[in-house]
């Protein structure tokens, strides 16, 4: 099967970023299982070496190779899709790179062992970048099979913060190397990145400061020209299913404990109505809550990208959560 | 699932873990501490805690400088910090209801951090001017005083030192740059000083020097083969940048790790606490775990654990089965007359819609509850002598002197 309509058709590299501790790596993780559904073979590669990949799907340390880790969820109709993960590091990226292009495997090696690779990529970070994400230009053009290696790459990104830095590569390369085989090499991955291939989703929570990163962040690539916004995704969103007229009044501690204390006696809880008035500041403080999100929301919209809700998981992240949040991307139109 | 806690323990805390409180205020009122650091992992409330810390100090009577690192906008902007100038500016509106019968008067600073200008003005106090002018001009100089993992940090202790020997404040609370790890905060100066005085970045600077040196022939010849990849891979004109910025680095050698080692004692001294900040969470528990390991290894002052953001309840002697139970009961009540509620699956609105609501909030609240005090009782057990208070979960964010205040408030009754 697999025509369902999404709203990325076309986009074969998705980056996902966001502020620290929002849930890049769990969202980075759904997304490409929700991509591989219907038979499709996603790559989720990871460019900051902590394994969190190999945590969120519970399997051993990955290694600097391709692998298998899950397949994806299907129903009758669909063929099952396979998840494979990279956890790519700039230095075997370096001596890969060498050996493919100058047959220079163990020059690599030497620069790595004497700490020139070190040097080089702590007074250049930019190097390092384009490292990665040549390794995810490489994965996106890579052919096999008769067709494409993979129908999509999802990157596991660095934050917002340095989202910019890192993608901007060409231009961040060029003030340091003007000619050259790295500069060649920087071009080529712009090209990919700066194509409509390529996507920035933005993972956030619906609190002030991963909002303002988003926001800043959406504004960042849209100054840089060429990168393209992808998805807001607001992660561990709770509902608190209350009508609006009687949030805003449980937000200005407004409530009438009675109206709780009625259902507390219907089932056998009275207790001369201090858990009513208990509950109720409790209420209260959660409405504030709410209409504080709901501000963060609307604050969202306006930066004009698709949004989607990724629903708290209480019992835990375990895979079969990270298959709830994949369904849940699939049925906002996500993949 | 949760169990019902023992009524009238609001805390809920079960027995056997119970570390010894840590009483914020007599930290704070005790006028030979002189430097409070907060550490802990990123967005476990850093910030807001040293601003909360601050301004409690500041109304109880100290003079109080706060280094904050990266303050939301609308806390900034709260305190006065409307521009990133790295220079201490007066926070107004300070009360002393907090008081409590210490002597207030005191005063409170606040500043932002930034960091490239910190690194330029050592590279200015350091090099003479025409040396300075050209290392500020350099592509790499650039490069890594904006971006290198670690800058941040060393220019935080950096300008706590400066702060230190201003001598114009008898307190100063720091906040710590927002790294993934705390241990980054004692680590990543050290890594900085190494790597600018690092034996590559000698050899870069002048091979020639060392040519004579029978040790370090063997080196030598493994260096003219690297150069060689490097300048085929970078191209020739980025090596001889390179070579540019390491010589004119090269007279500041001495003065990075000098630094460094000076911000590290005064870390050692006494009069210096750190509180350790972490969200009851694993992840964030686990690194103050390290962090409070450390800080021993390298015989530095633990104050104790700040757990932030901690949900408690109200009514926790109705624990979330029951509550769960009762939620059921009400809502297949509701469901059975169809008079007050037709369709179950729209926003209920029968007469016990309320009491649903609230009871559903408060068994996931008393689920979290328990969570989160599991994840405490972890620490407490690999750390029990460690002290340990709670700051509750505001519904908002904290954003104003007010909220600051707010959360002051909870060290003024440790557990
Ligand atoms: N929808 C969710 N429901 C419940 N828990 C979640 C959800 N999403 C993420 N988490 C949890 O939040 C924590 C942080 O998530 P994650 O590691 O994915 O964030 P990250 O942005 O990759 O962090 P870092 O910046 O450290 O790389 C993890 O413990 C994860 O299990
Ligand atoms: N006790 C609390 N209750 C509610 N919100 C809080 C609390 N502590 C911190 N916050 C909010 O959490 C966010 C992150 O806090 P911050 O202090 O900037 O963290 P850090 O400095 O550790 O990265 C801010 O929006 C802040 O207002
Ligand atoms: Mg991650
Ligand atoms: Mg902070």
């Amino acid at each position: 099967m697999g025509t369902r309509d999404t709203d990325w058709e076309g986009v074969r590299l998705h980056v996902v970023t966001g502020k620290g501790g929002t849930g890049k790596t769990t969202v980075a993780g759904a997304l490409a299982l929700a991509l591989a559904s219907g038979g499709k073979k996603v790559l989720l590669m990871e460019v900051e070496g902590r394994q969190g990949i190999a945590q969120l799907f519970d399997v051993p340390p990955l290694p600097y190779a391709e692998r298998k880790i899950a397949v994806a969820p299907t129903s009758l109709a669909e063929h099952p899709g396979d998840v494979f993960a990279l956890v790519a590091d700039p230095e075997s990226a370096l001596i890969e790179y060498l050996e493919m292009f100058y047959s220079m495997k163990l020059a690599g090696a030497a620069l790595t062992r004497l700490g020139v690779f070190d040097f080089a990529t702590t007074i250049a970070p930019g190097l390092r970048d384009v490292l990665l994400t040549g390794k995810a230009a490489e994965a996106v053009r890579r052919k096999g099979g008769g067709g494409r290696a993979y129908d999509a790459v999802v990157m596991d990104a660095p934050p917002t913060g340095r989202i910019g830095r890192f993608l901007n590569v060409s231009t961040e390369i060029s003030g340091l190397a003007k000619v050259g085989p790295i500069r060649g090499h920087a071009d080529t991955v712009q090209n990919v990145i700066r194509s409509p291939q390529t996507v920035v989703h933005f993972v956030t929570l619906l609190e002030e400061m991963p909002v303002q990163e988003t926001l800043d962040g959406i504004a960042e690539l849209r100054a840089l020209g060429g990168i393209r916004a992808g998805a807001i995704m607001i992660n561990m969103t709770r509902s608190l299913p209350l009508p609006a007229s009687q949030l805003q009044a449980a937000a200005d501690g407004q409530l009438d404990p009675d109206l709780i204390a009625v259902g507390l006696k219907a089932a056998g809880l009275d207790d001369s109505g201090q858990l009513a008035a208990e509950l109720a500041a409790e209420l209260a403080g959660q409405a504030k809550t709410t209409l504080g999100q709901q501000e963060q929301r609307d604050r969202l919209a306006e930066a004009g990208q698709p949004c989607y809700d990724l629903p708290w998981i209480s019992d835990g992240m375990d895979l079969a959560g990270l298959y709830r949040l994949a369904a849940a991307l699939r049925t906002q139109g996500a993949a | 699932m949760a169990q019902a806690a023992p009524r009238g323990d609001p805390g809920g805390r079960s027995a056997g873990t119970t570390p010894p409180p840590l009483d914020v205020d007599r930290l704070i009122d005790d006028r030979r501490n002189r430097i409070i650091v907060c550490c802990g992992s990123g967005g476990v409330g850093k910030t807001t805690i040293a601003a909360a810390i601050g301004l409690r100090a500041a109304e109880r009577g100290r003079h109080v400088v706060v280094l904050t690192v990266d303050p939301a906008k609308r806390l900034a902007q709260s305190m006065g910090l409307t521009s990133l100038d790295n220079t201490p500016r007066p926070v107004h509106g300070l009360s002393s209801a907090g008081a409590g019968d210490a002597n207030p008067g005191g005063s409170l600073h606040a500043m932002m951090l930034d960091m490239k200008r910190t690194f330029d003005e050592i590279v200015e106090a350091h090099a003479e001017p025409g040396r300075a002018a050209q290392i500020l001009d350099n592509p790499f100089y650039q490069s890594l005083s904006s971006s290198f993992a670690g800058t941040q940090e060393y220019m935080a202790m950096e300008k706590l030192g400066q702060l230190r020997r201003a001598e114009e404040w008898d307190l100063i609370v720091v906040d710590t740059p927002p790294s993934r790890s705390a241990l980054d905060f004692l680590d990543a100066p050290q890594r900085l000083a190494r790597f600018l005085d690092g034996r590559l970045l000698r050899l870069l600077t002048a091979p020639a020097k060392f040519g004579g040196r029978a040790g370090l022939r063997m080196l030598n010849a493994g260096f003219g083969m690297v150069t060689g990849v490097l300048t085929k891979v970078l191209g020739g004109q980025m090596l001889r940048d390179v070579q540019t910025f390491v010589s004119a680095l090269d007279t500041m050698f001495g003065g990075f790790r000098e630094r460094a080692d000076y911000t590290y004692k005064l870390l050692r001294a006494p009069g210096t606490a750190f509180l350790v900040v972490a969200s009851p969470e694993t992840d964030a528990l686990r690194e103050a775990s390290y962090f409070v390991e450390r800080l021993d290894t390298e015989r530095m002052p633990l104050a104790g654990l700040i757990v932030n953001r901690v949900h408690r309840s109200p009514a926790a002697h109705l624990s979330a089965a029951r509550s769960l139970a009762a939620a059921e009961t009400l809502h297949a009540a509701a469901a059975a007359n169809p008079g007050t509620w037709s369709d179950p699956s729209t926003e209920p609105d029968s007469d016990y819609a309320l009491a649903i609501a609230a009871l559903r909030l408060h068994a996931d609240r008393m689920q979290q509850a328990a969570e989160e005090r599991r994840q405490a009782e972890h620490f407490t057990a690999a750390h029990p002598l460690v002290p340990v208070t709670e700051v509750p979960a505001q519904p908002d964010d904290v954003h104003d002197l007010t909220g600051l205040r707010a959360i002051g408030d909870f060290f003024g009754k440790p557990e």
